[in-house]
């Protein structure tokens, strides 16, 4: 469907790739609602995707009591809802995340404080 | 010589003499070059005159009416100016449900004296077109009321002194104006869909009477006063709302398919901006009304379910969002403030972790939910507060395309999974917090393609003061955004323990009720 309008009704869209310094990247942690929503970051596209488990991931959700107690060797990712299996060892672009991407982890065992999913 | 006493006109013709008299039909013109937006929207209309003004109000009476209730009204909030009515409310925390009223709420009063304004120009019916212009007159008035009311606060509190700069620019903001913008930008028809009846008549009472109620239980006499004053023009915007969707549906039997997608979407519209009630009335006030729930059951299920049955003659449905809103009341507004409490740094008000009362209150208002879901992080907030810990979220959220608001939602029927929707346009992915919301970006991308997202729009460079230096190496993002908000850090933001409100309120009252 589109819109009724008057006249042409052709307006840029407003997040284009080019206005960011780096692709934006979505991510989310099932079963956990503490950190209320999932998190929207800028991360360069060479960056591996180990380091950004390792060095962007603790300053979004290190807050979290269940976060020192992850298993990454265990986590379950998700893109777009469907399973899917980062390789570590390589970049985000290789590992296929393009703009406005969104990835998710399942920690099995761990789901919030006292269970409660938060 | 016998004097000759003119009858005195009824209201009847009065009405039509000071109404539907004063129009005519344009022979220089054509009718559609006067009405130029009319047709485009698809909606048929072959008699303007079958529209019924149930009150058949004239202008020189409404002019009457509303001078003597400003004159009430100033009245009351002299006095309470006067007698320094705002140490009298039930606690210093009420004060930021008001914050919240005049940043999120009066602006758009002022867009729906806008948008009835340019409705009332453009129907093209006499009788429509002056209900819509006393809407607009009284939408002004209103608007008016409230800043000129809690101006008062503003002498004596923090984070009223930039309401129309922050409606602008806010995250949180960002929700309300984004929905009126929405609604402004559309034909007359579907504004008077979305504000007139959605709005106005579906879920005002779910937004306007939470805060005046609020307001009575509180002790605040001069929010209460504005309230009052506008709940008798509200009885007749709820009229014009439905006499509106009736002469629509009864004009022509095609316009039935593009009403029912209106209330779907004005419904889901109207409904997500309401959770910045439901957090409010769970969590924000002192001395609570009832609970988002019970408000929920009357209002909507009640109040609505009757209401959408009475249309079901015209063959319209109940609002495709209605039965997840009715099963979402359980969580809305725990879920809501959990995400105030997050990002508290940013927002021009305190916000707080609930006392243990408050939260026994809520078990009784939410057996099911509360103490399984939400008492759990409530209690782990606090035991972190107290060991000088309190929790800030300091990265930025992925927002909602439509309502705009951080995607906190969750699955209807699963409150432990966050509600993700995904659309393509133009080989750009887009994401939405419900089906409500995917539905509504699904039917129109090219105007959801420019929401201004506030986390976005931070990203970009574009919410720094021309002064700012991304490129210096302390540049602080956060406190950089906030200077654009025009927010002081530490004043306006932050939790309401150990905010400068909570000690001057204490000060304050302390000297008013002895030495």
């Amino acid at each position: 469907m589109a819109v009724a309008s008057v006249g042409k009704y052709e307006f840029a869209p407003k997040d284009t790739a080019d206005k960011f310094p780096a692709p934006l990247l979505y991510i989310g942690w099932e079963d956990h609602l503490m950190l209320c929503a999932p998190f929207c970051v800028p991360l360069p596209p060479v960056m591996k995707f180990g380091d950004m488990v390792n060095g962007a991931l603790p300053g979004m959700y290190g807050a979290h009591p269940d976060f020192a107690k992850i298993d990454w060797t265990k986590a379950e990712w998700s893109k777009s809802g469907q399973p899917w299996k980062p390789d570590f060892e390589k970049s985000l672009a290789e590992n296929g995340l393009g703009h406005k991407d969104v990835i998710r982890f399942r920690t099995p065992g761990l789901t919030g404080i006292k269970g409660s999913f938060h | 010589m016998d004097m000759k006493v003119n009858k005195k006109l009824g209201l009847k013709e009065r009405y039509n003499l000071m109404t539907r008299d004063l129009a005519w039909t344009p022979t220089y013109q054509a009718v559609k070059d006067v009405f130029p937006y009319t047709e485009y929207e698809g909606i048929k209309i072959h008699d303007w005159d079958k529209f019924e003004d149930p009150f058949r109000m004239t202008m020189d009476a409404y002019w009457k009416y509303q001078a003597e209730k400003e004159r009430k009204l100033y009245a009351i909030m002299d006095a309470f100016t006067q007698n320094n009515g705002h140490l009298g409310v039930s606690d210093a925390r009420y004060i930021n449900t008001l914050k919240l009223f005049l940043t999120g709420v009066s602006p758009l009063e002022y867009m729906a004296h806008r948008g009835f304004a340019h409705v009332g120009r453009q129907l093209a019916g006499a009788g429509p077109r002056v209900a819509c212009l006393m809407q607009s007159l009284d939408e002004i008035r209103h608007a008016q009321t409230q800043i000129h009311s809690l101006s008062n606060y503003n002498k004596h509190y923090n984070g009223f002194n930039n309401w129309r700069h922050q409606h602008d620019r806010v995250w949180y903001l960002s929700v309300p104006k984004s929905f009126f913008d929405d609604a402004i930008s559309a034909g007359p028809f579907e504004y008077m869909i979305a504000i007139g009846f959605a709005f106005e008549y579906v879920l005002t009472n779910l937004l306007f009477v939470p805060f005046i109620s609020g307001a009575a239980y509180n002790g605040d006499m001069g929010a209460m006063a504005f309230g009052f004053s506008a709940q008798s023009d509200e009885s007749r915007h709820m009229t014009l709302g439905l006499e509106i969707i009736k002469f629509i549906l009864e004009q022509d039997p095609d316009n039935l398919p593009i009403v029912q997608r209106w209330i779907d979407k004005w419904f889901w519209r109207g409904y997500r901006v309401l959770t910045l009630v439901a957090m409010m009335m769970d969590y924000m006030l002192p001395k609570r009304v009832m609970s988002w729930k019970e408000a929920w059951e009357i209002y909507a299920e009640e109040n609505g379910g009757a209401l959408f049955a009475d249309l079901a003659r015209y063959g319209i449905k109940v609002p495709k969002g209605w039965a997840q809103a009715c099963a979402d009341k359980e969580h809305l507004s725990h879920q809501a403030w959990n995400v105030f409490y997050n990002y508290g740094a940013a927002a021009p008000f305190h916000t707080w972790a609930p006392s243990e009362k408050d939260m026994e209150w809520l078990s009784q208002k939410y057996p099911d939910t509360f103490d399984k879901y939400y008492r759990p992080l409530w209690e782990h907030y606090a035991a972190e507060q107290k060991e000088g810990k309190r929790f800030y979220n300091t990265t930025l959220p992925m927002l909602c395309q439509t309502c705009q608001i951080p995607m906190f939602f969750t699955e209807h029927g699963d409150p432990s999974k966050v509600a993700y929707r995904e659309s393509t346009y133009h080989g750009m992915k887009y994401h939405t917090c419900s089906d409500g919301c995917k539905e509504i970006f699904d039917n129109e991308p090219e105007k959801y393609v420019q929401s201004w997202l506030p986390v976005h729009q931070i990203y970009q460079g574009n919410c720094f003061t021309p002064e700012a230096n991304p490129g210096a190496p302390d540049f602080n993002p956060l406190a950089e955004v906030l200077k654009w908000y025009r927010m002081e850090m530490g004043r306006d933001n932050l939790d309401f323990e150990g905010s400068q409100d909570q000690k001057n309120f204490a000060a304050w009252r302390a000297q008013a009720s002895g030495n």
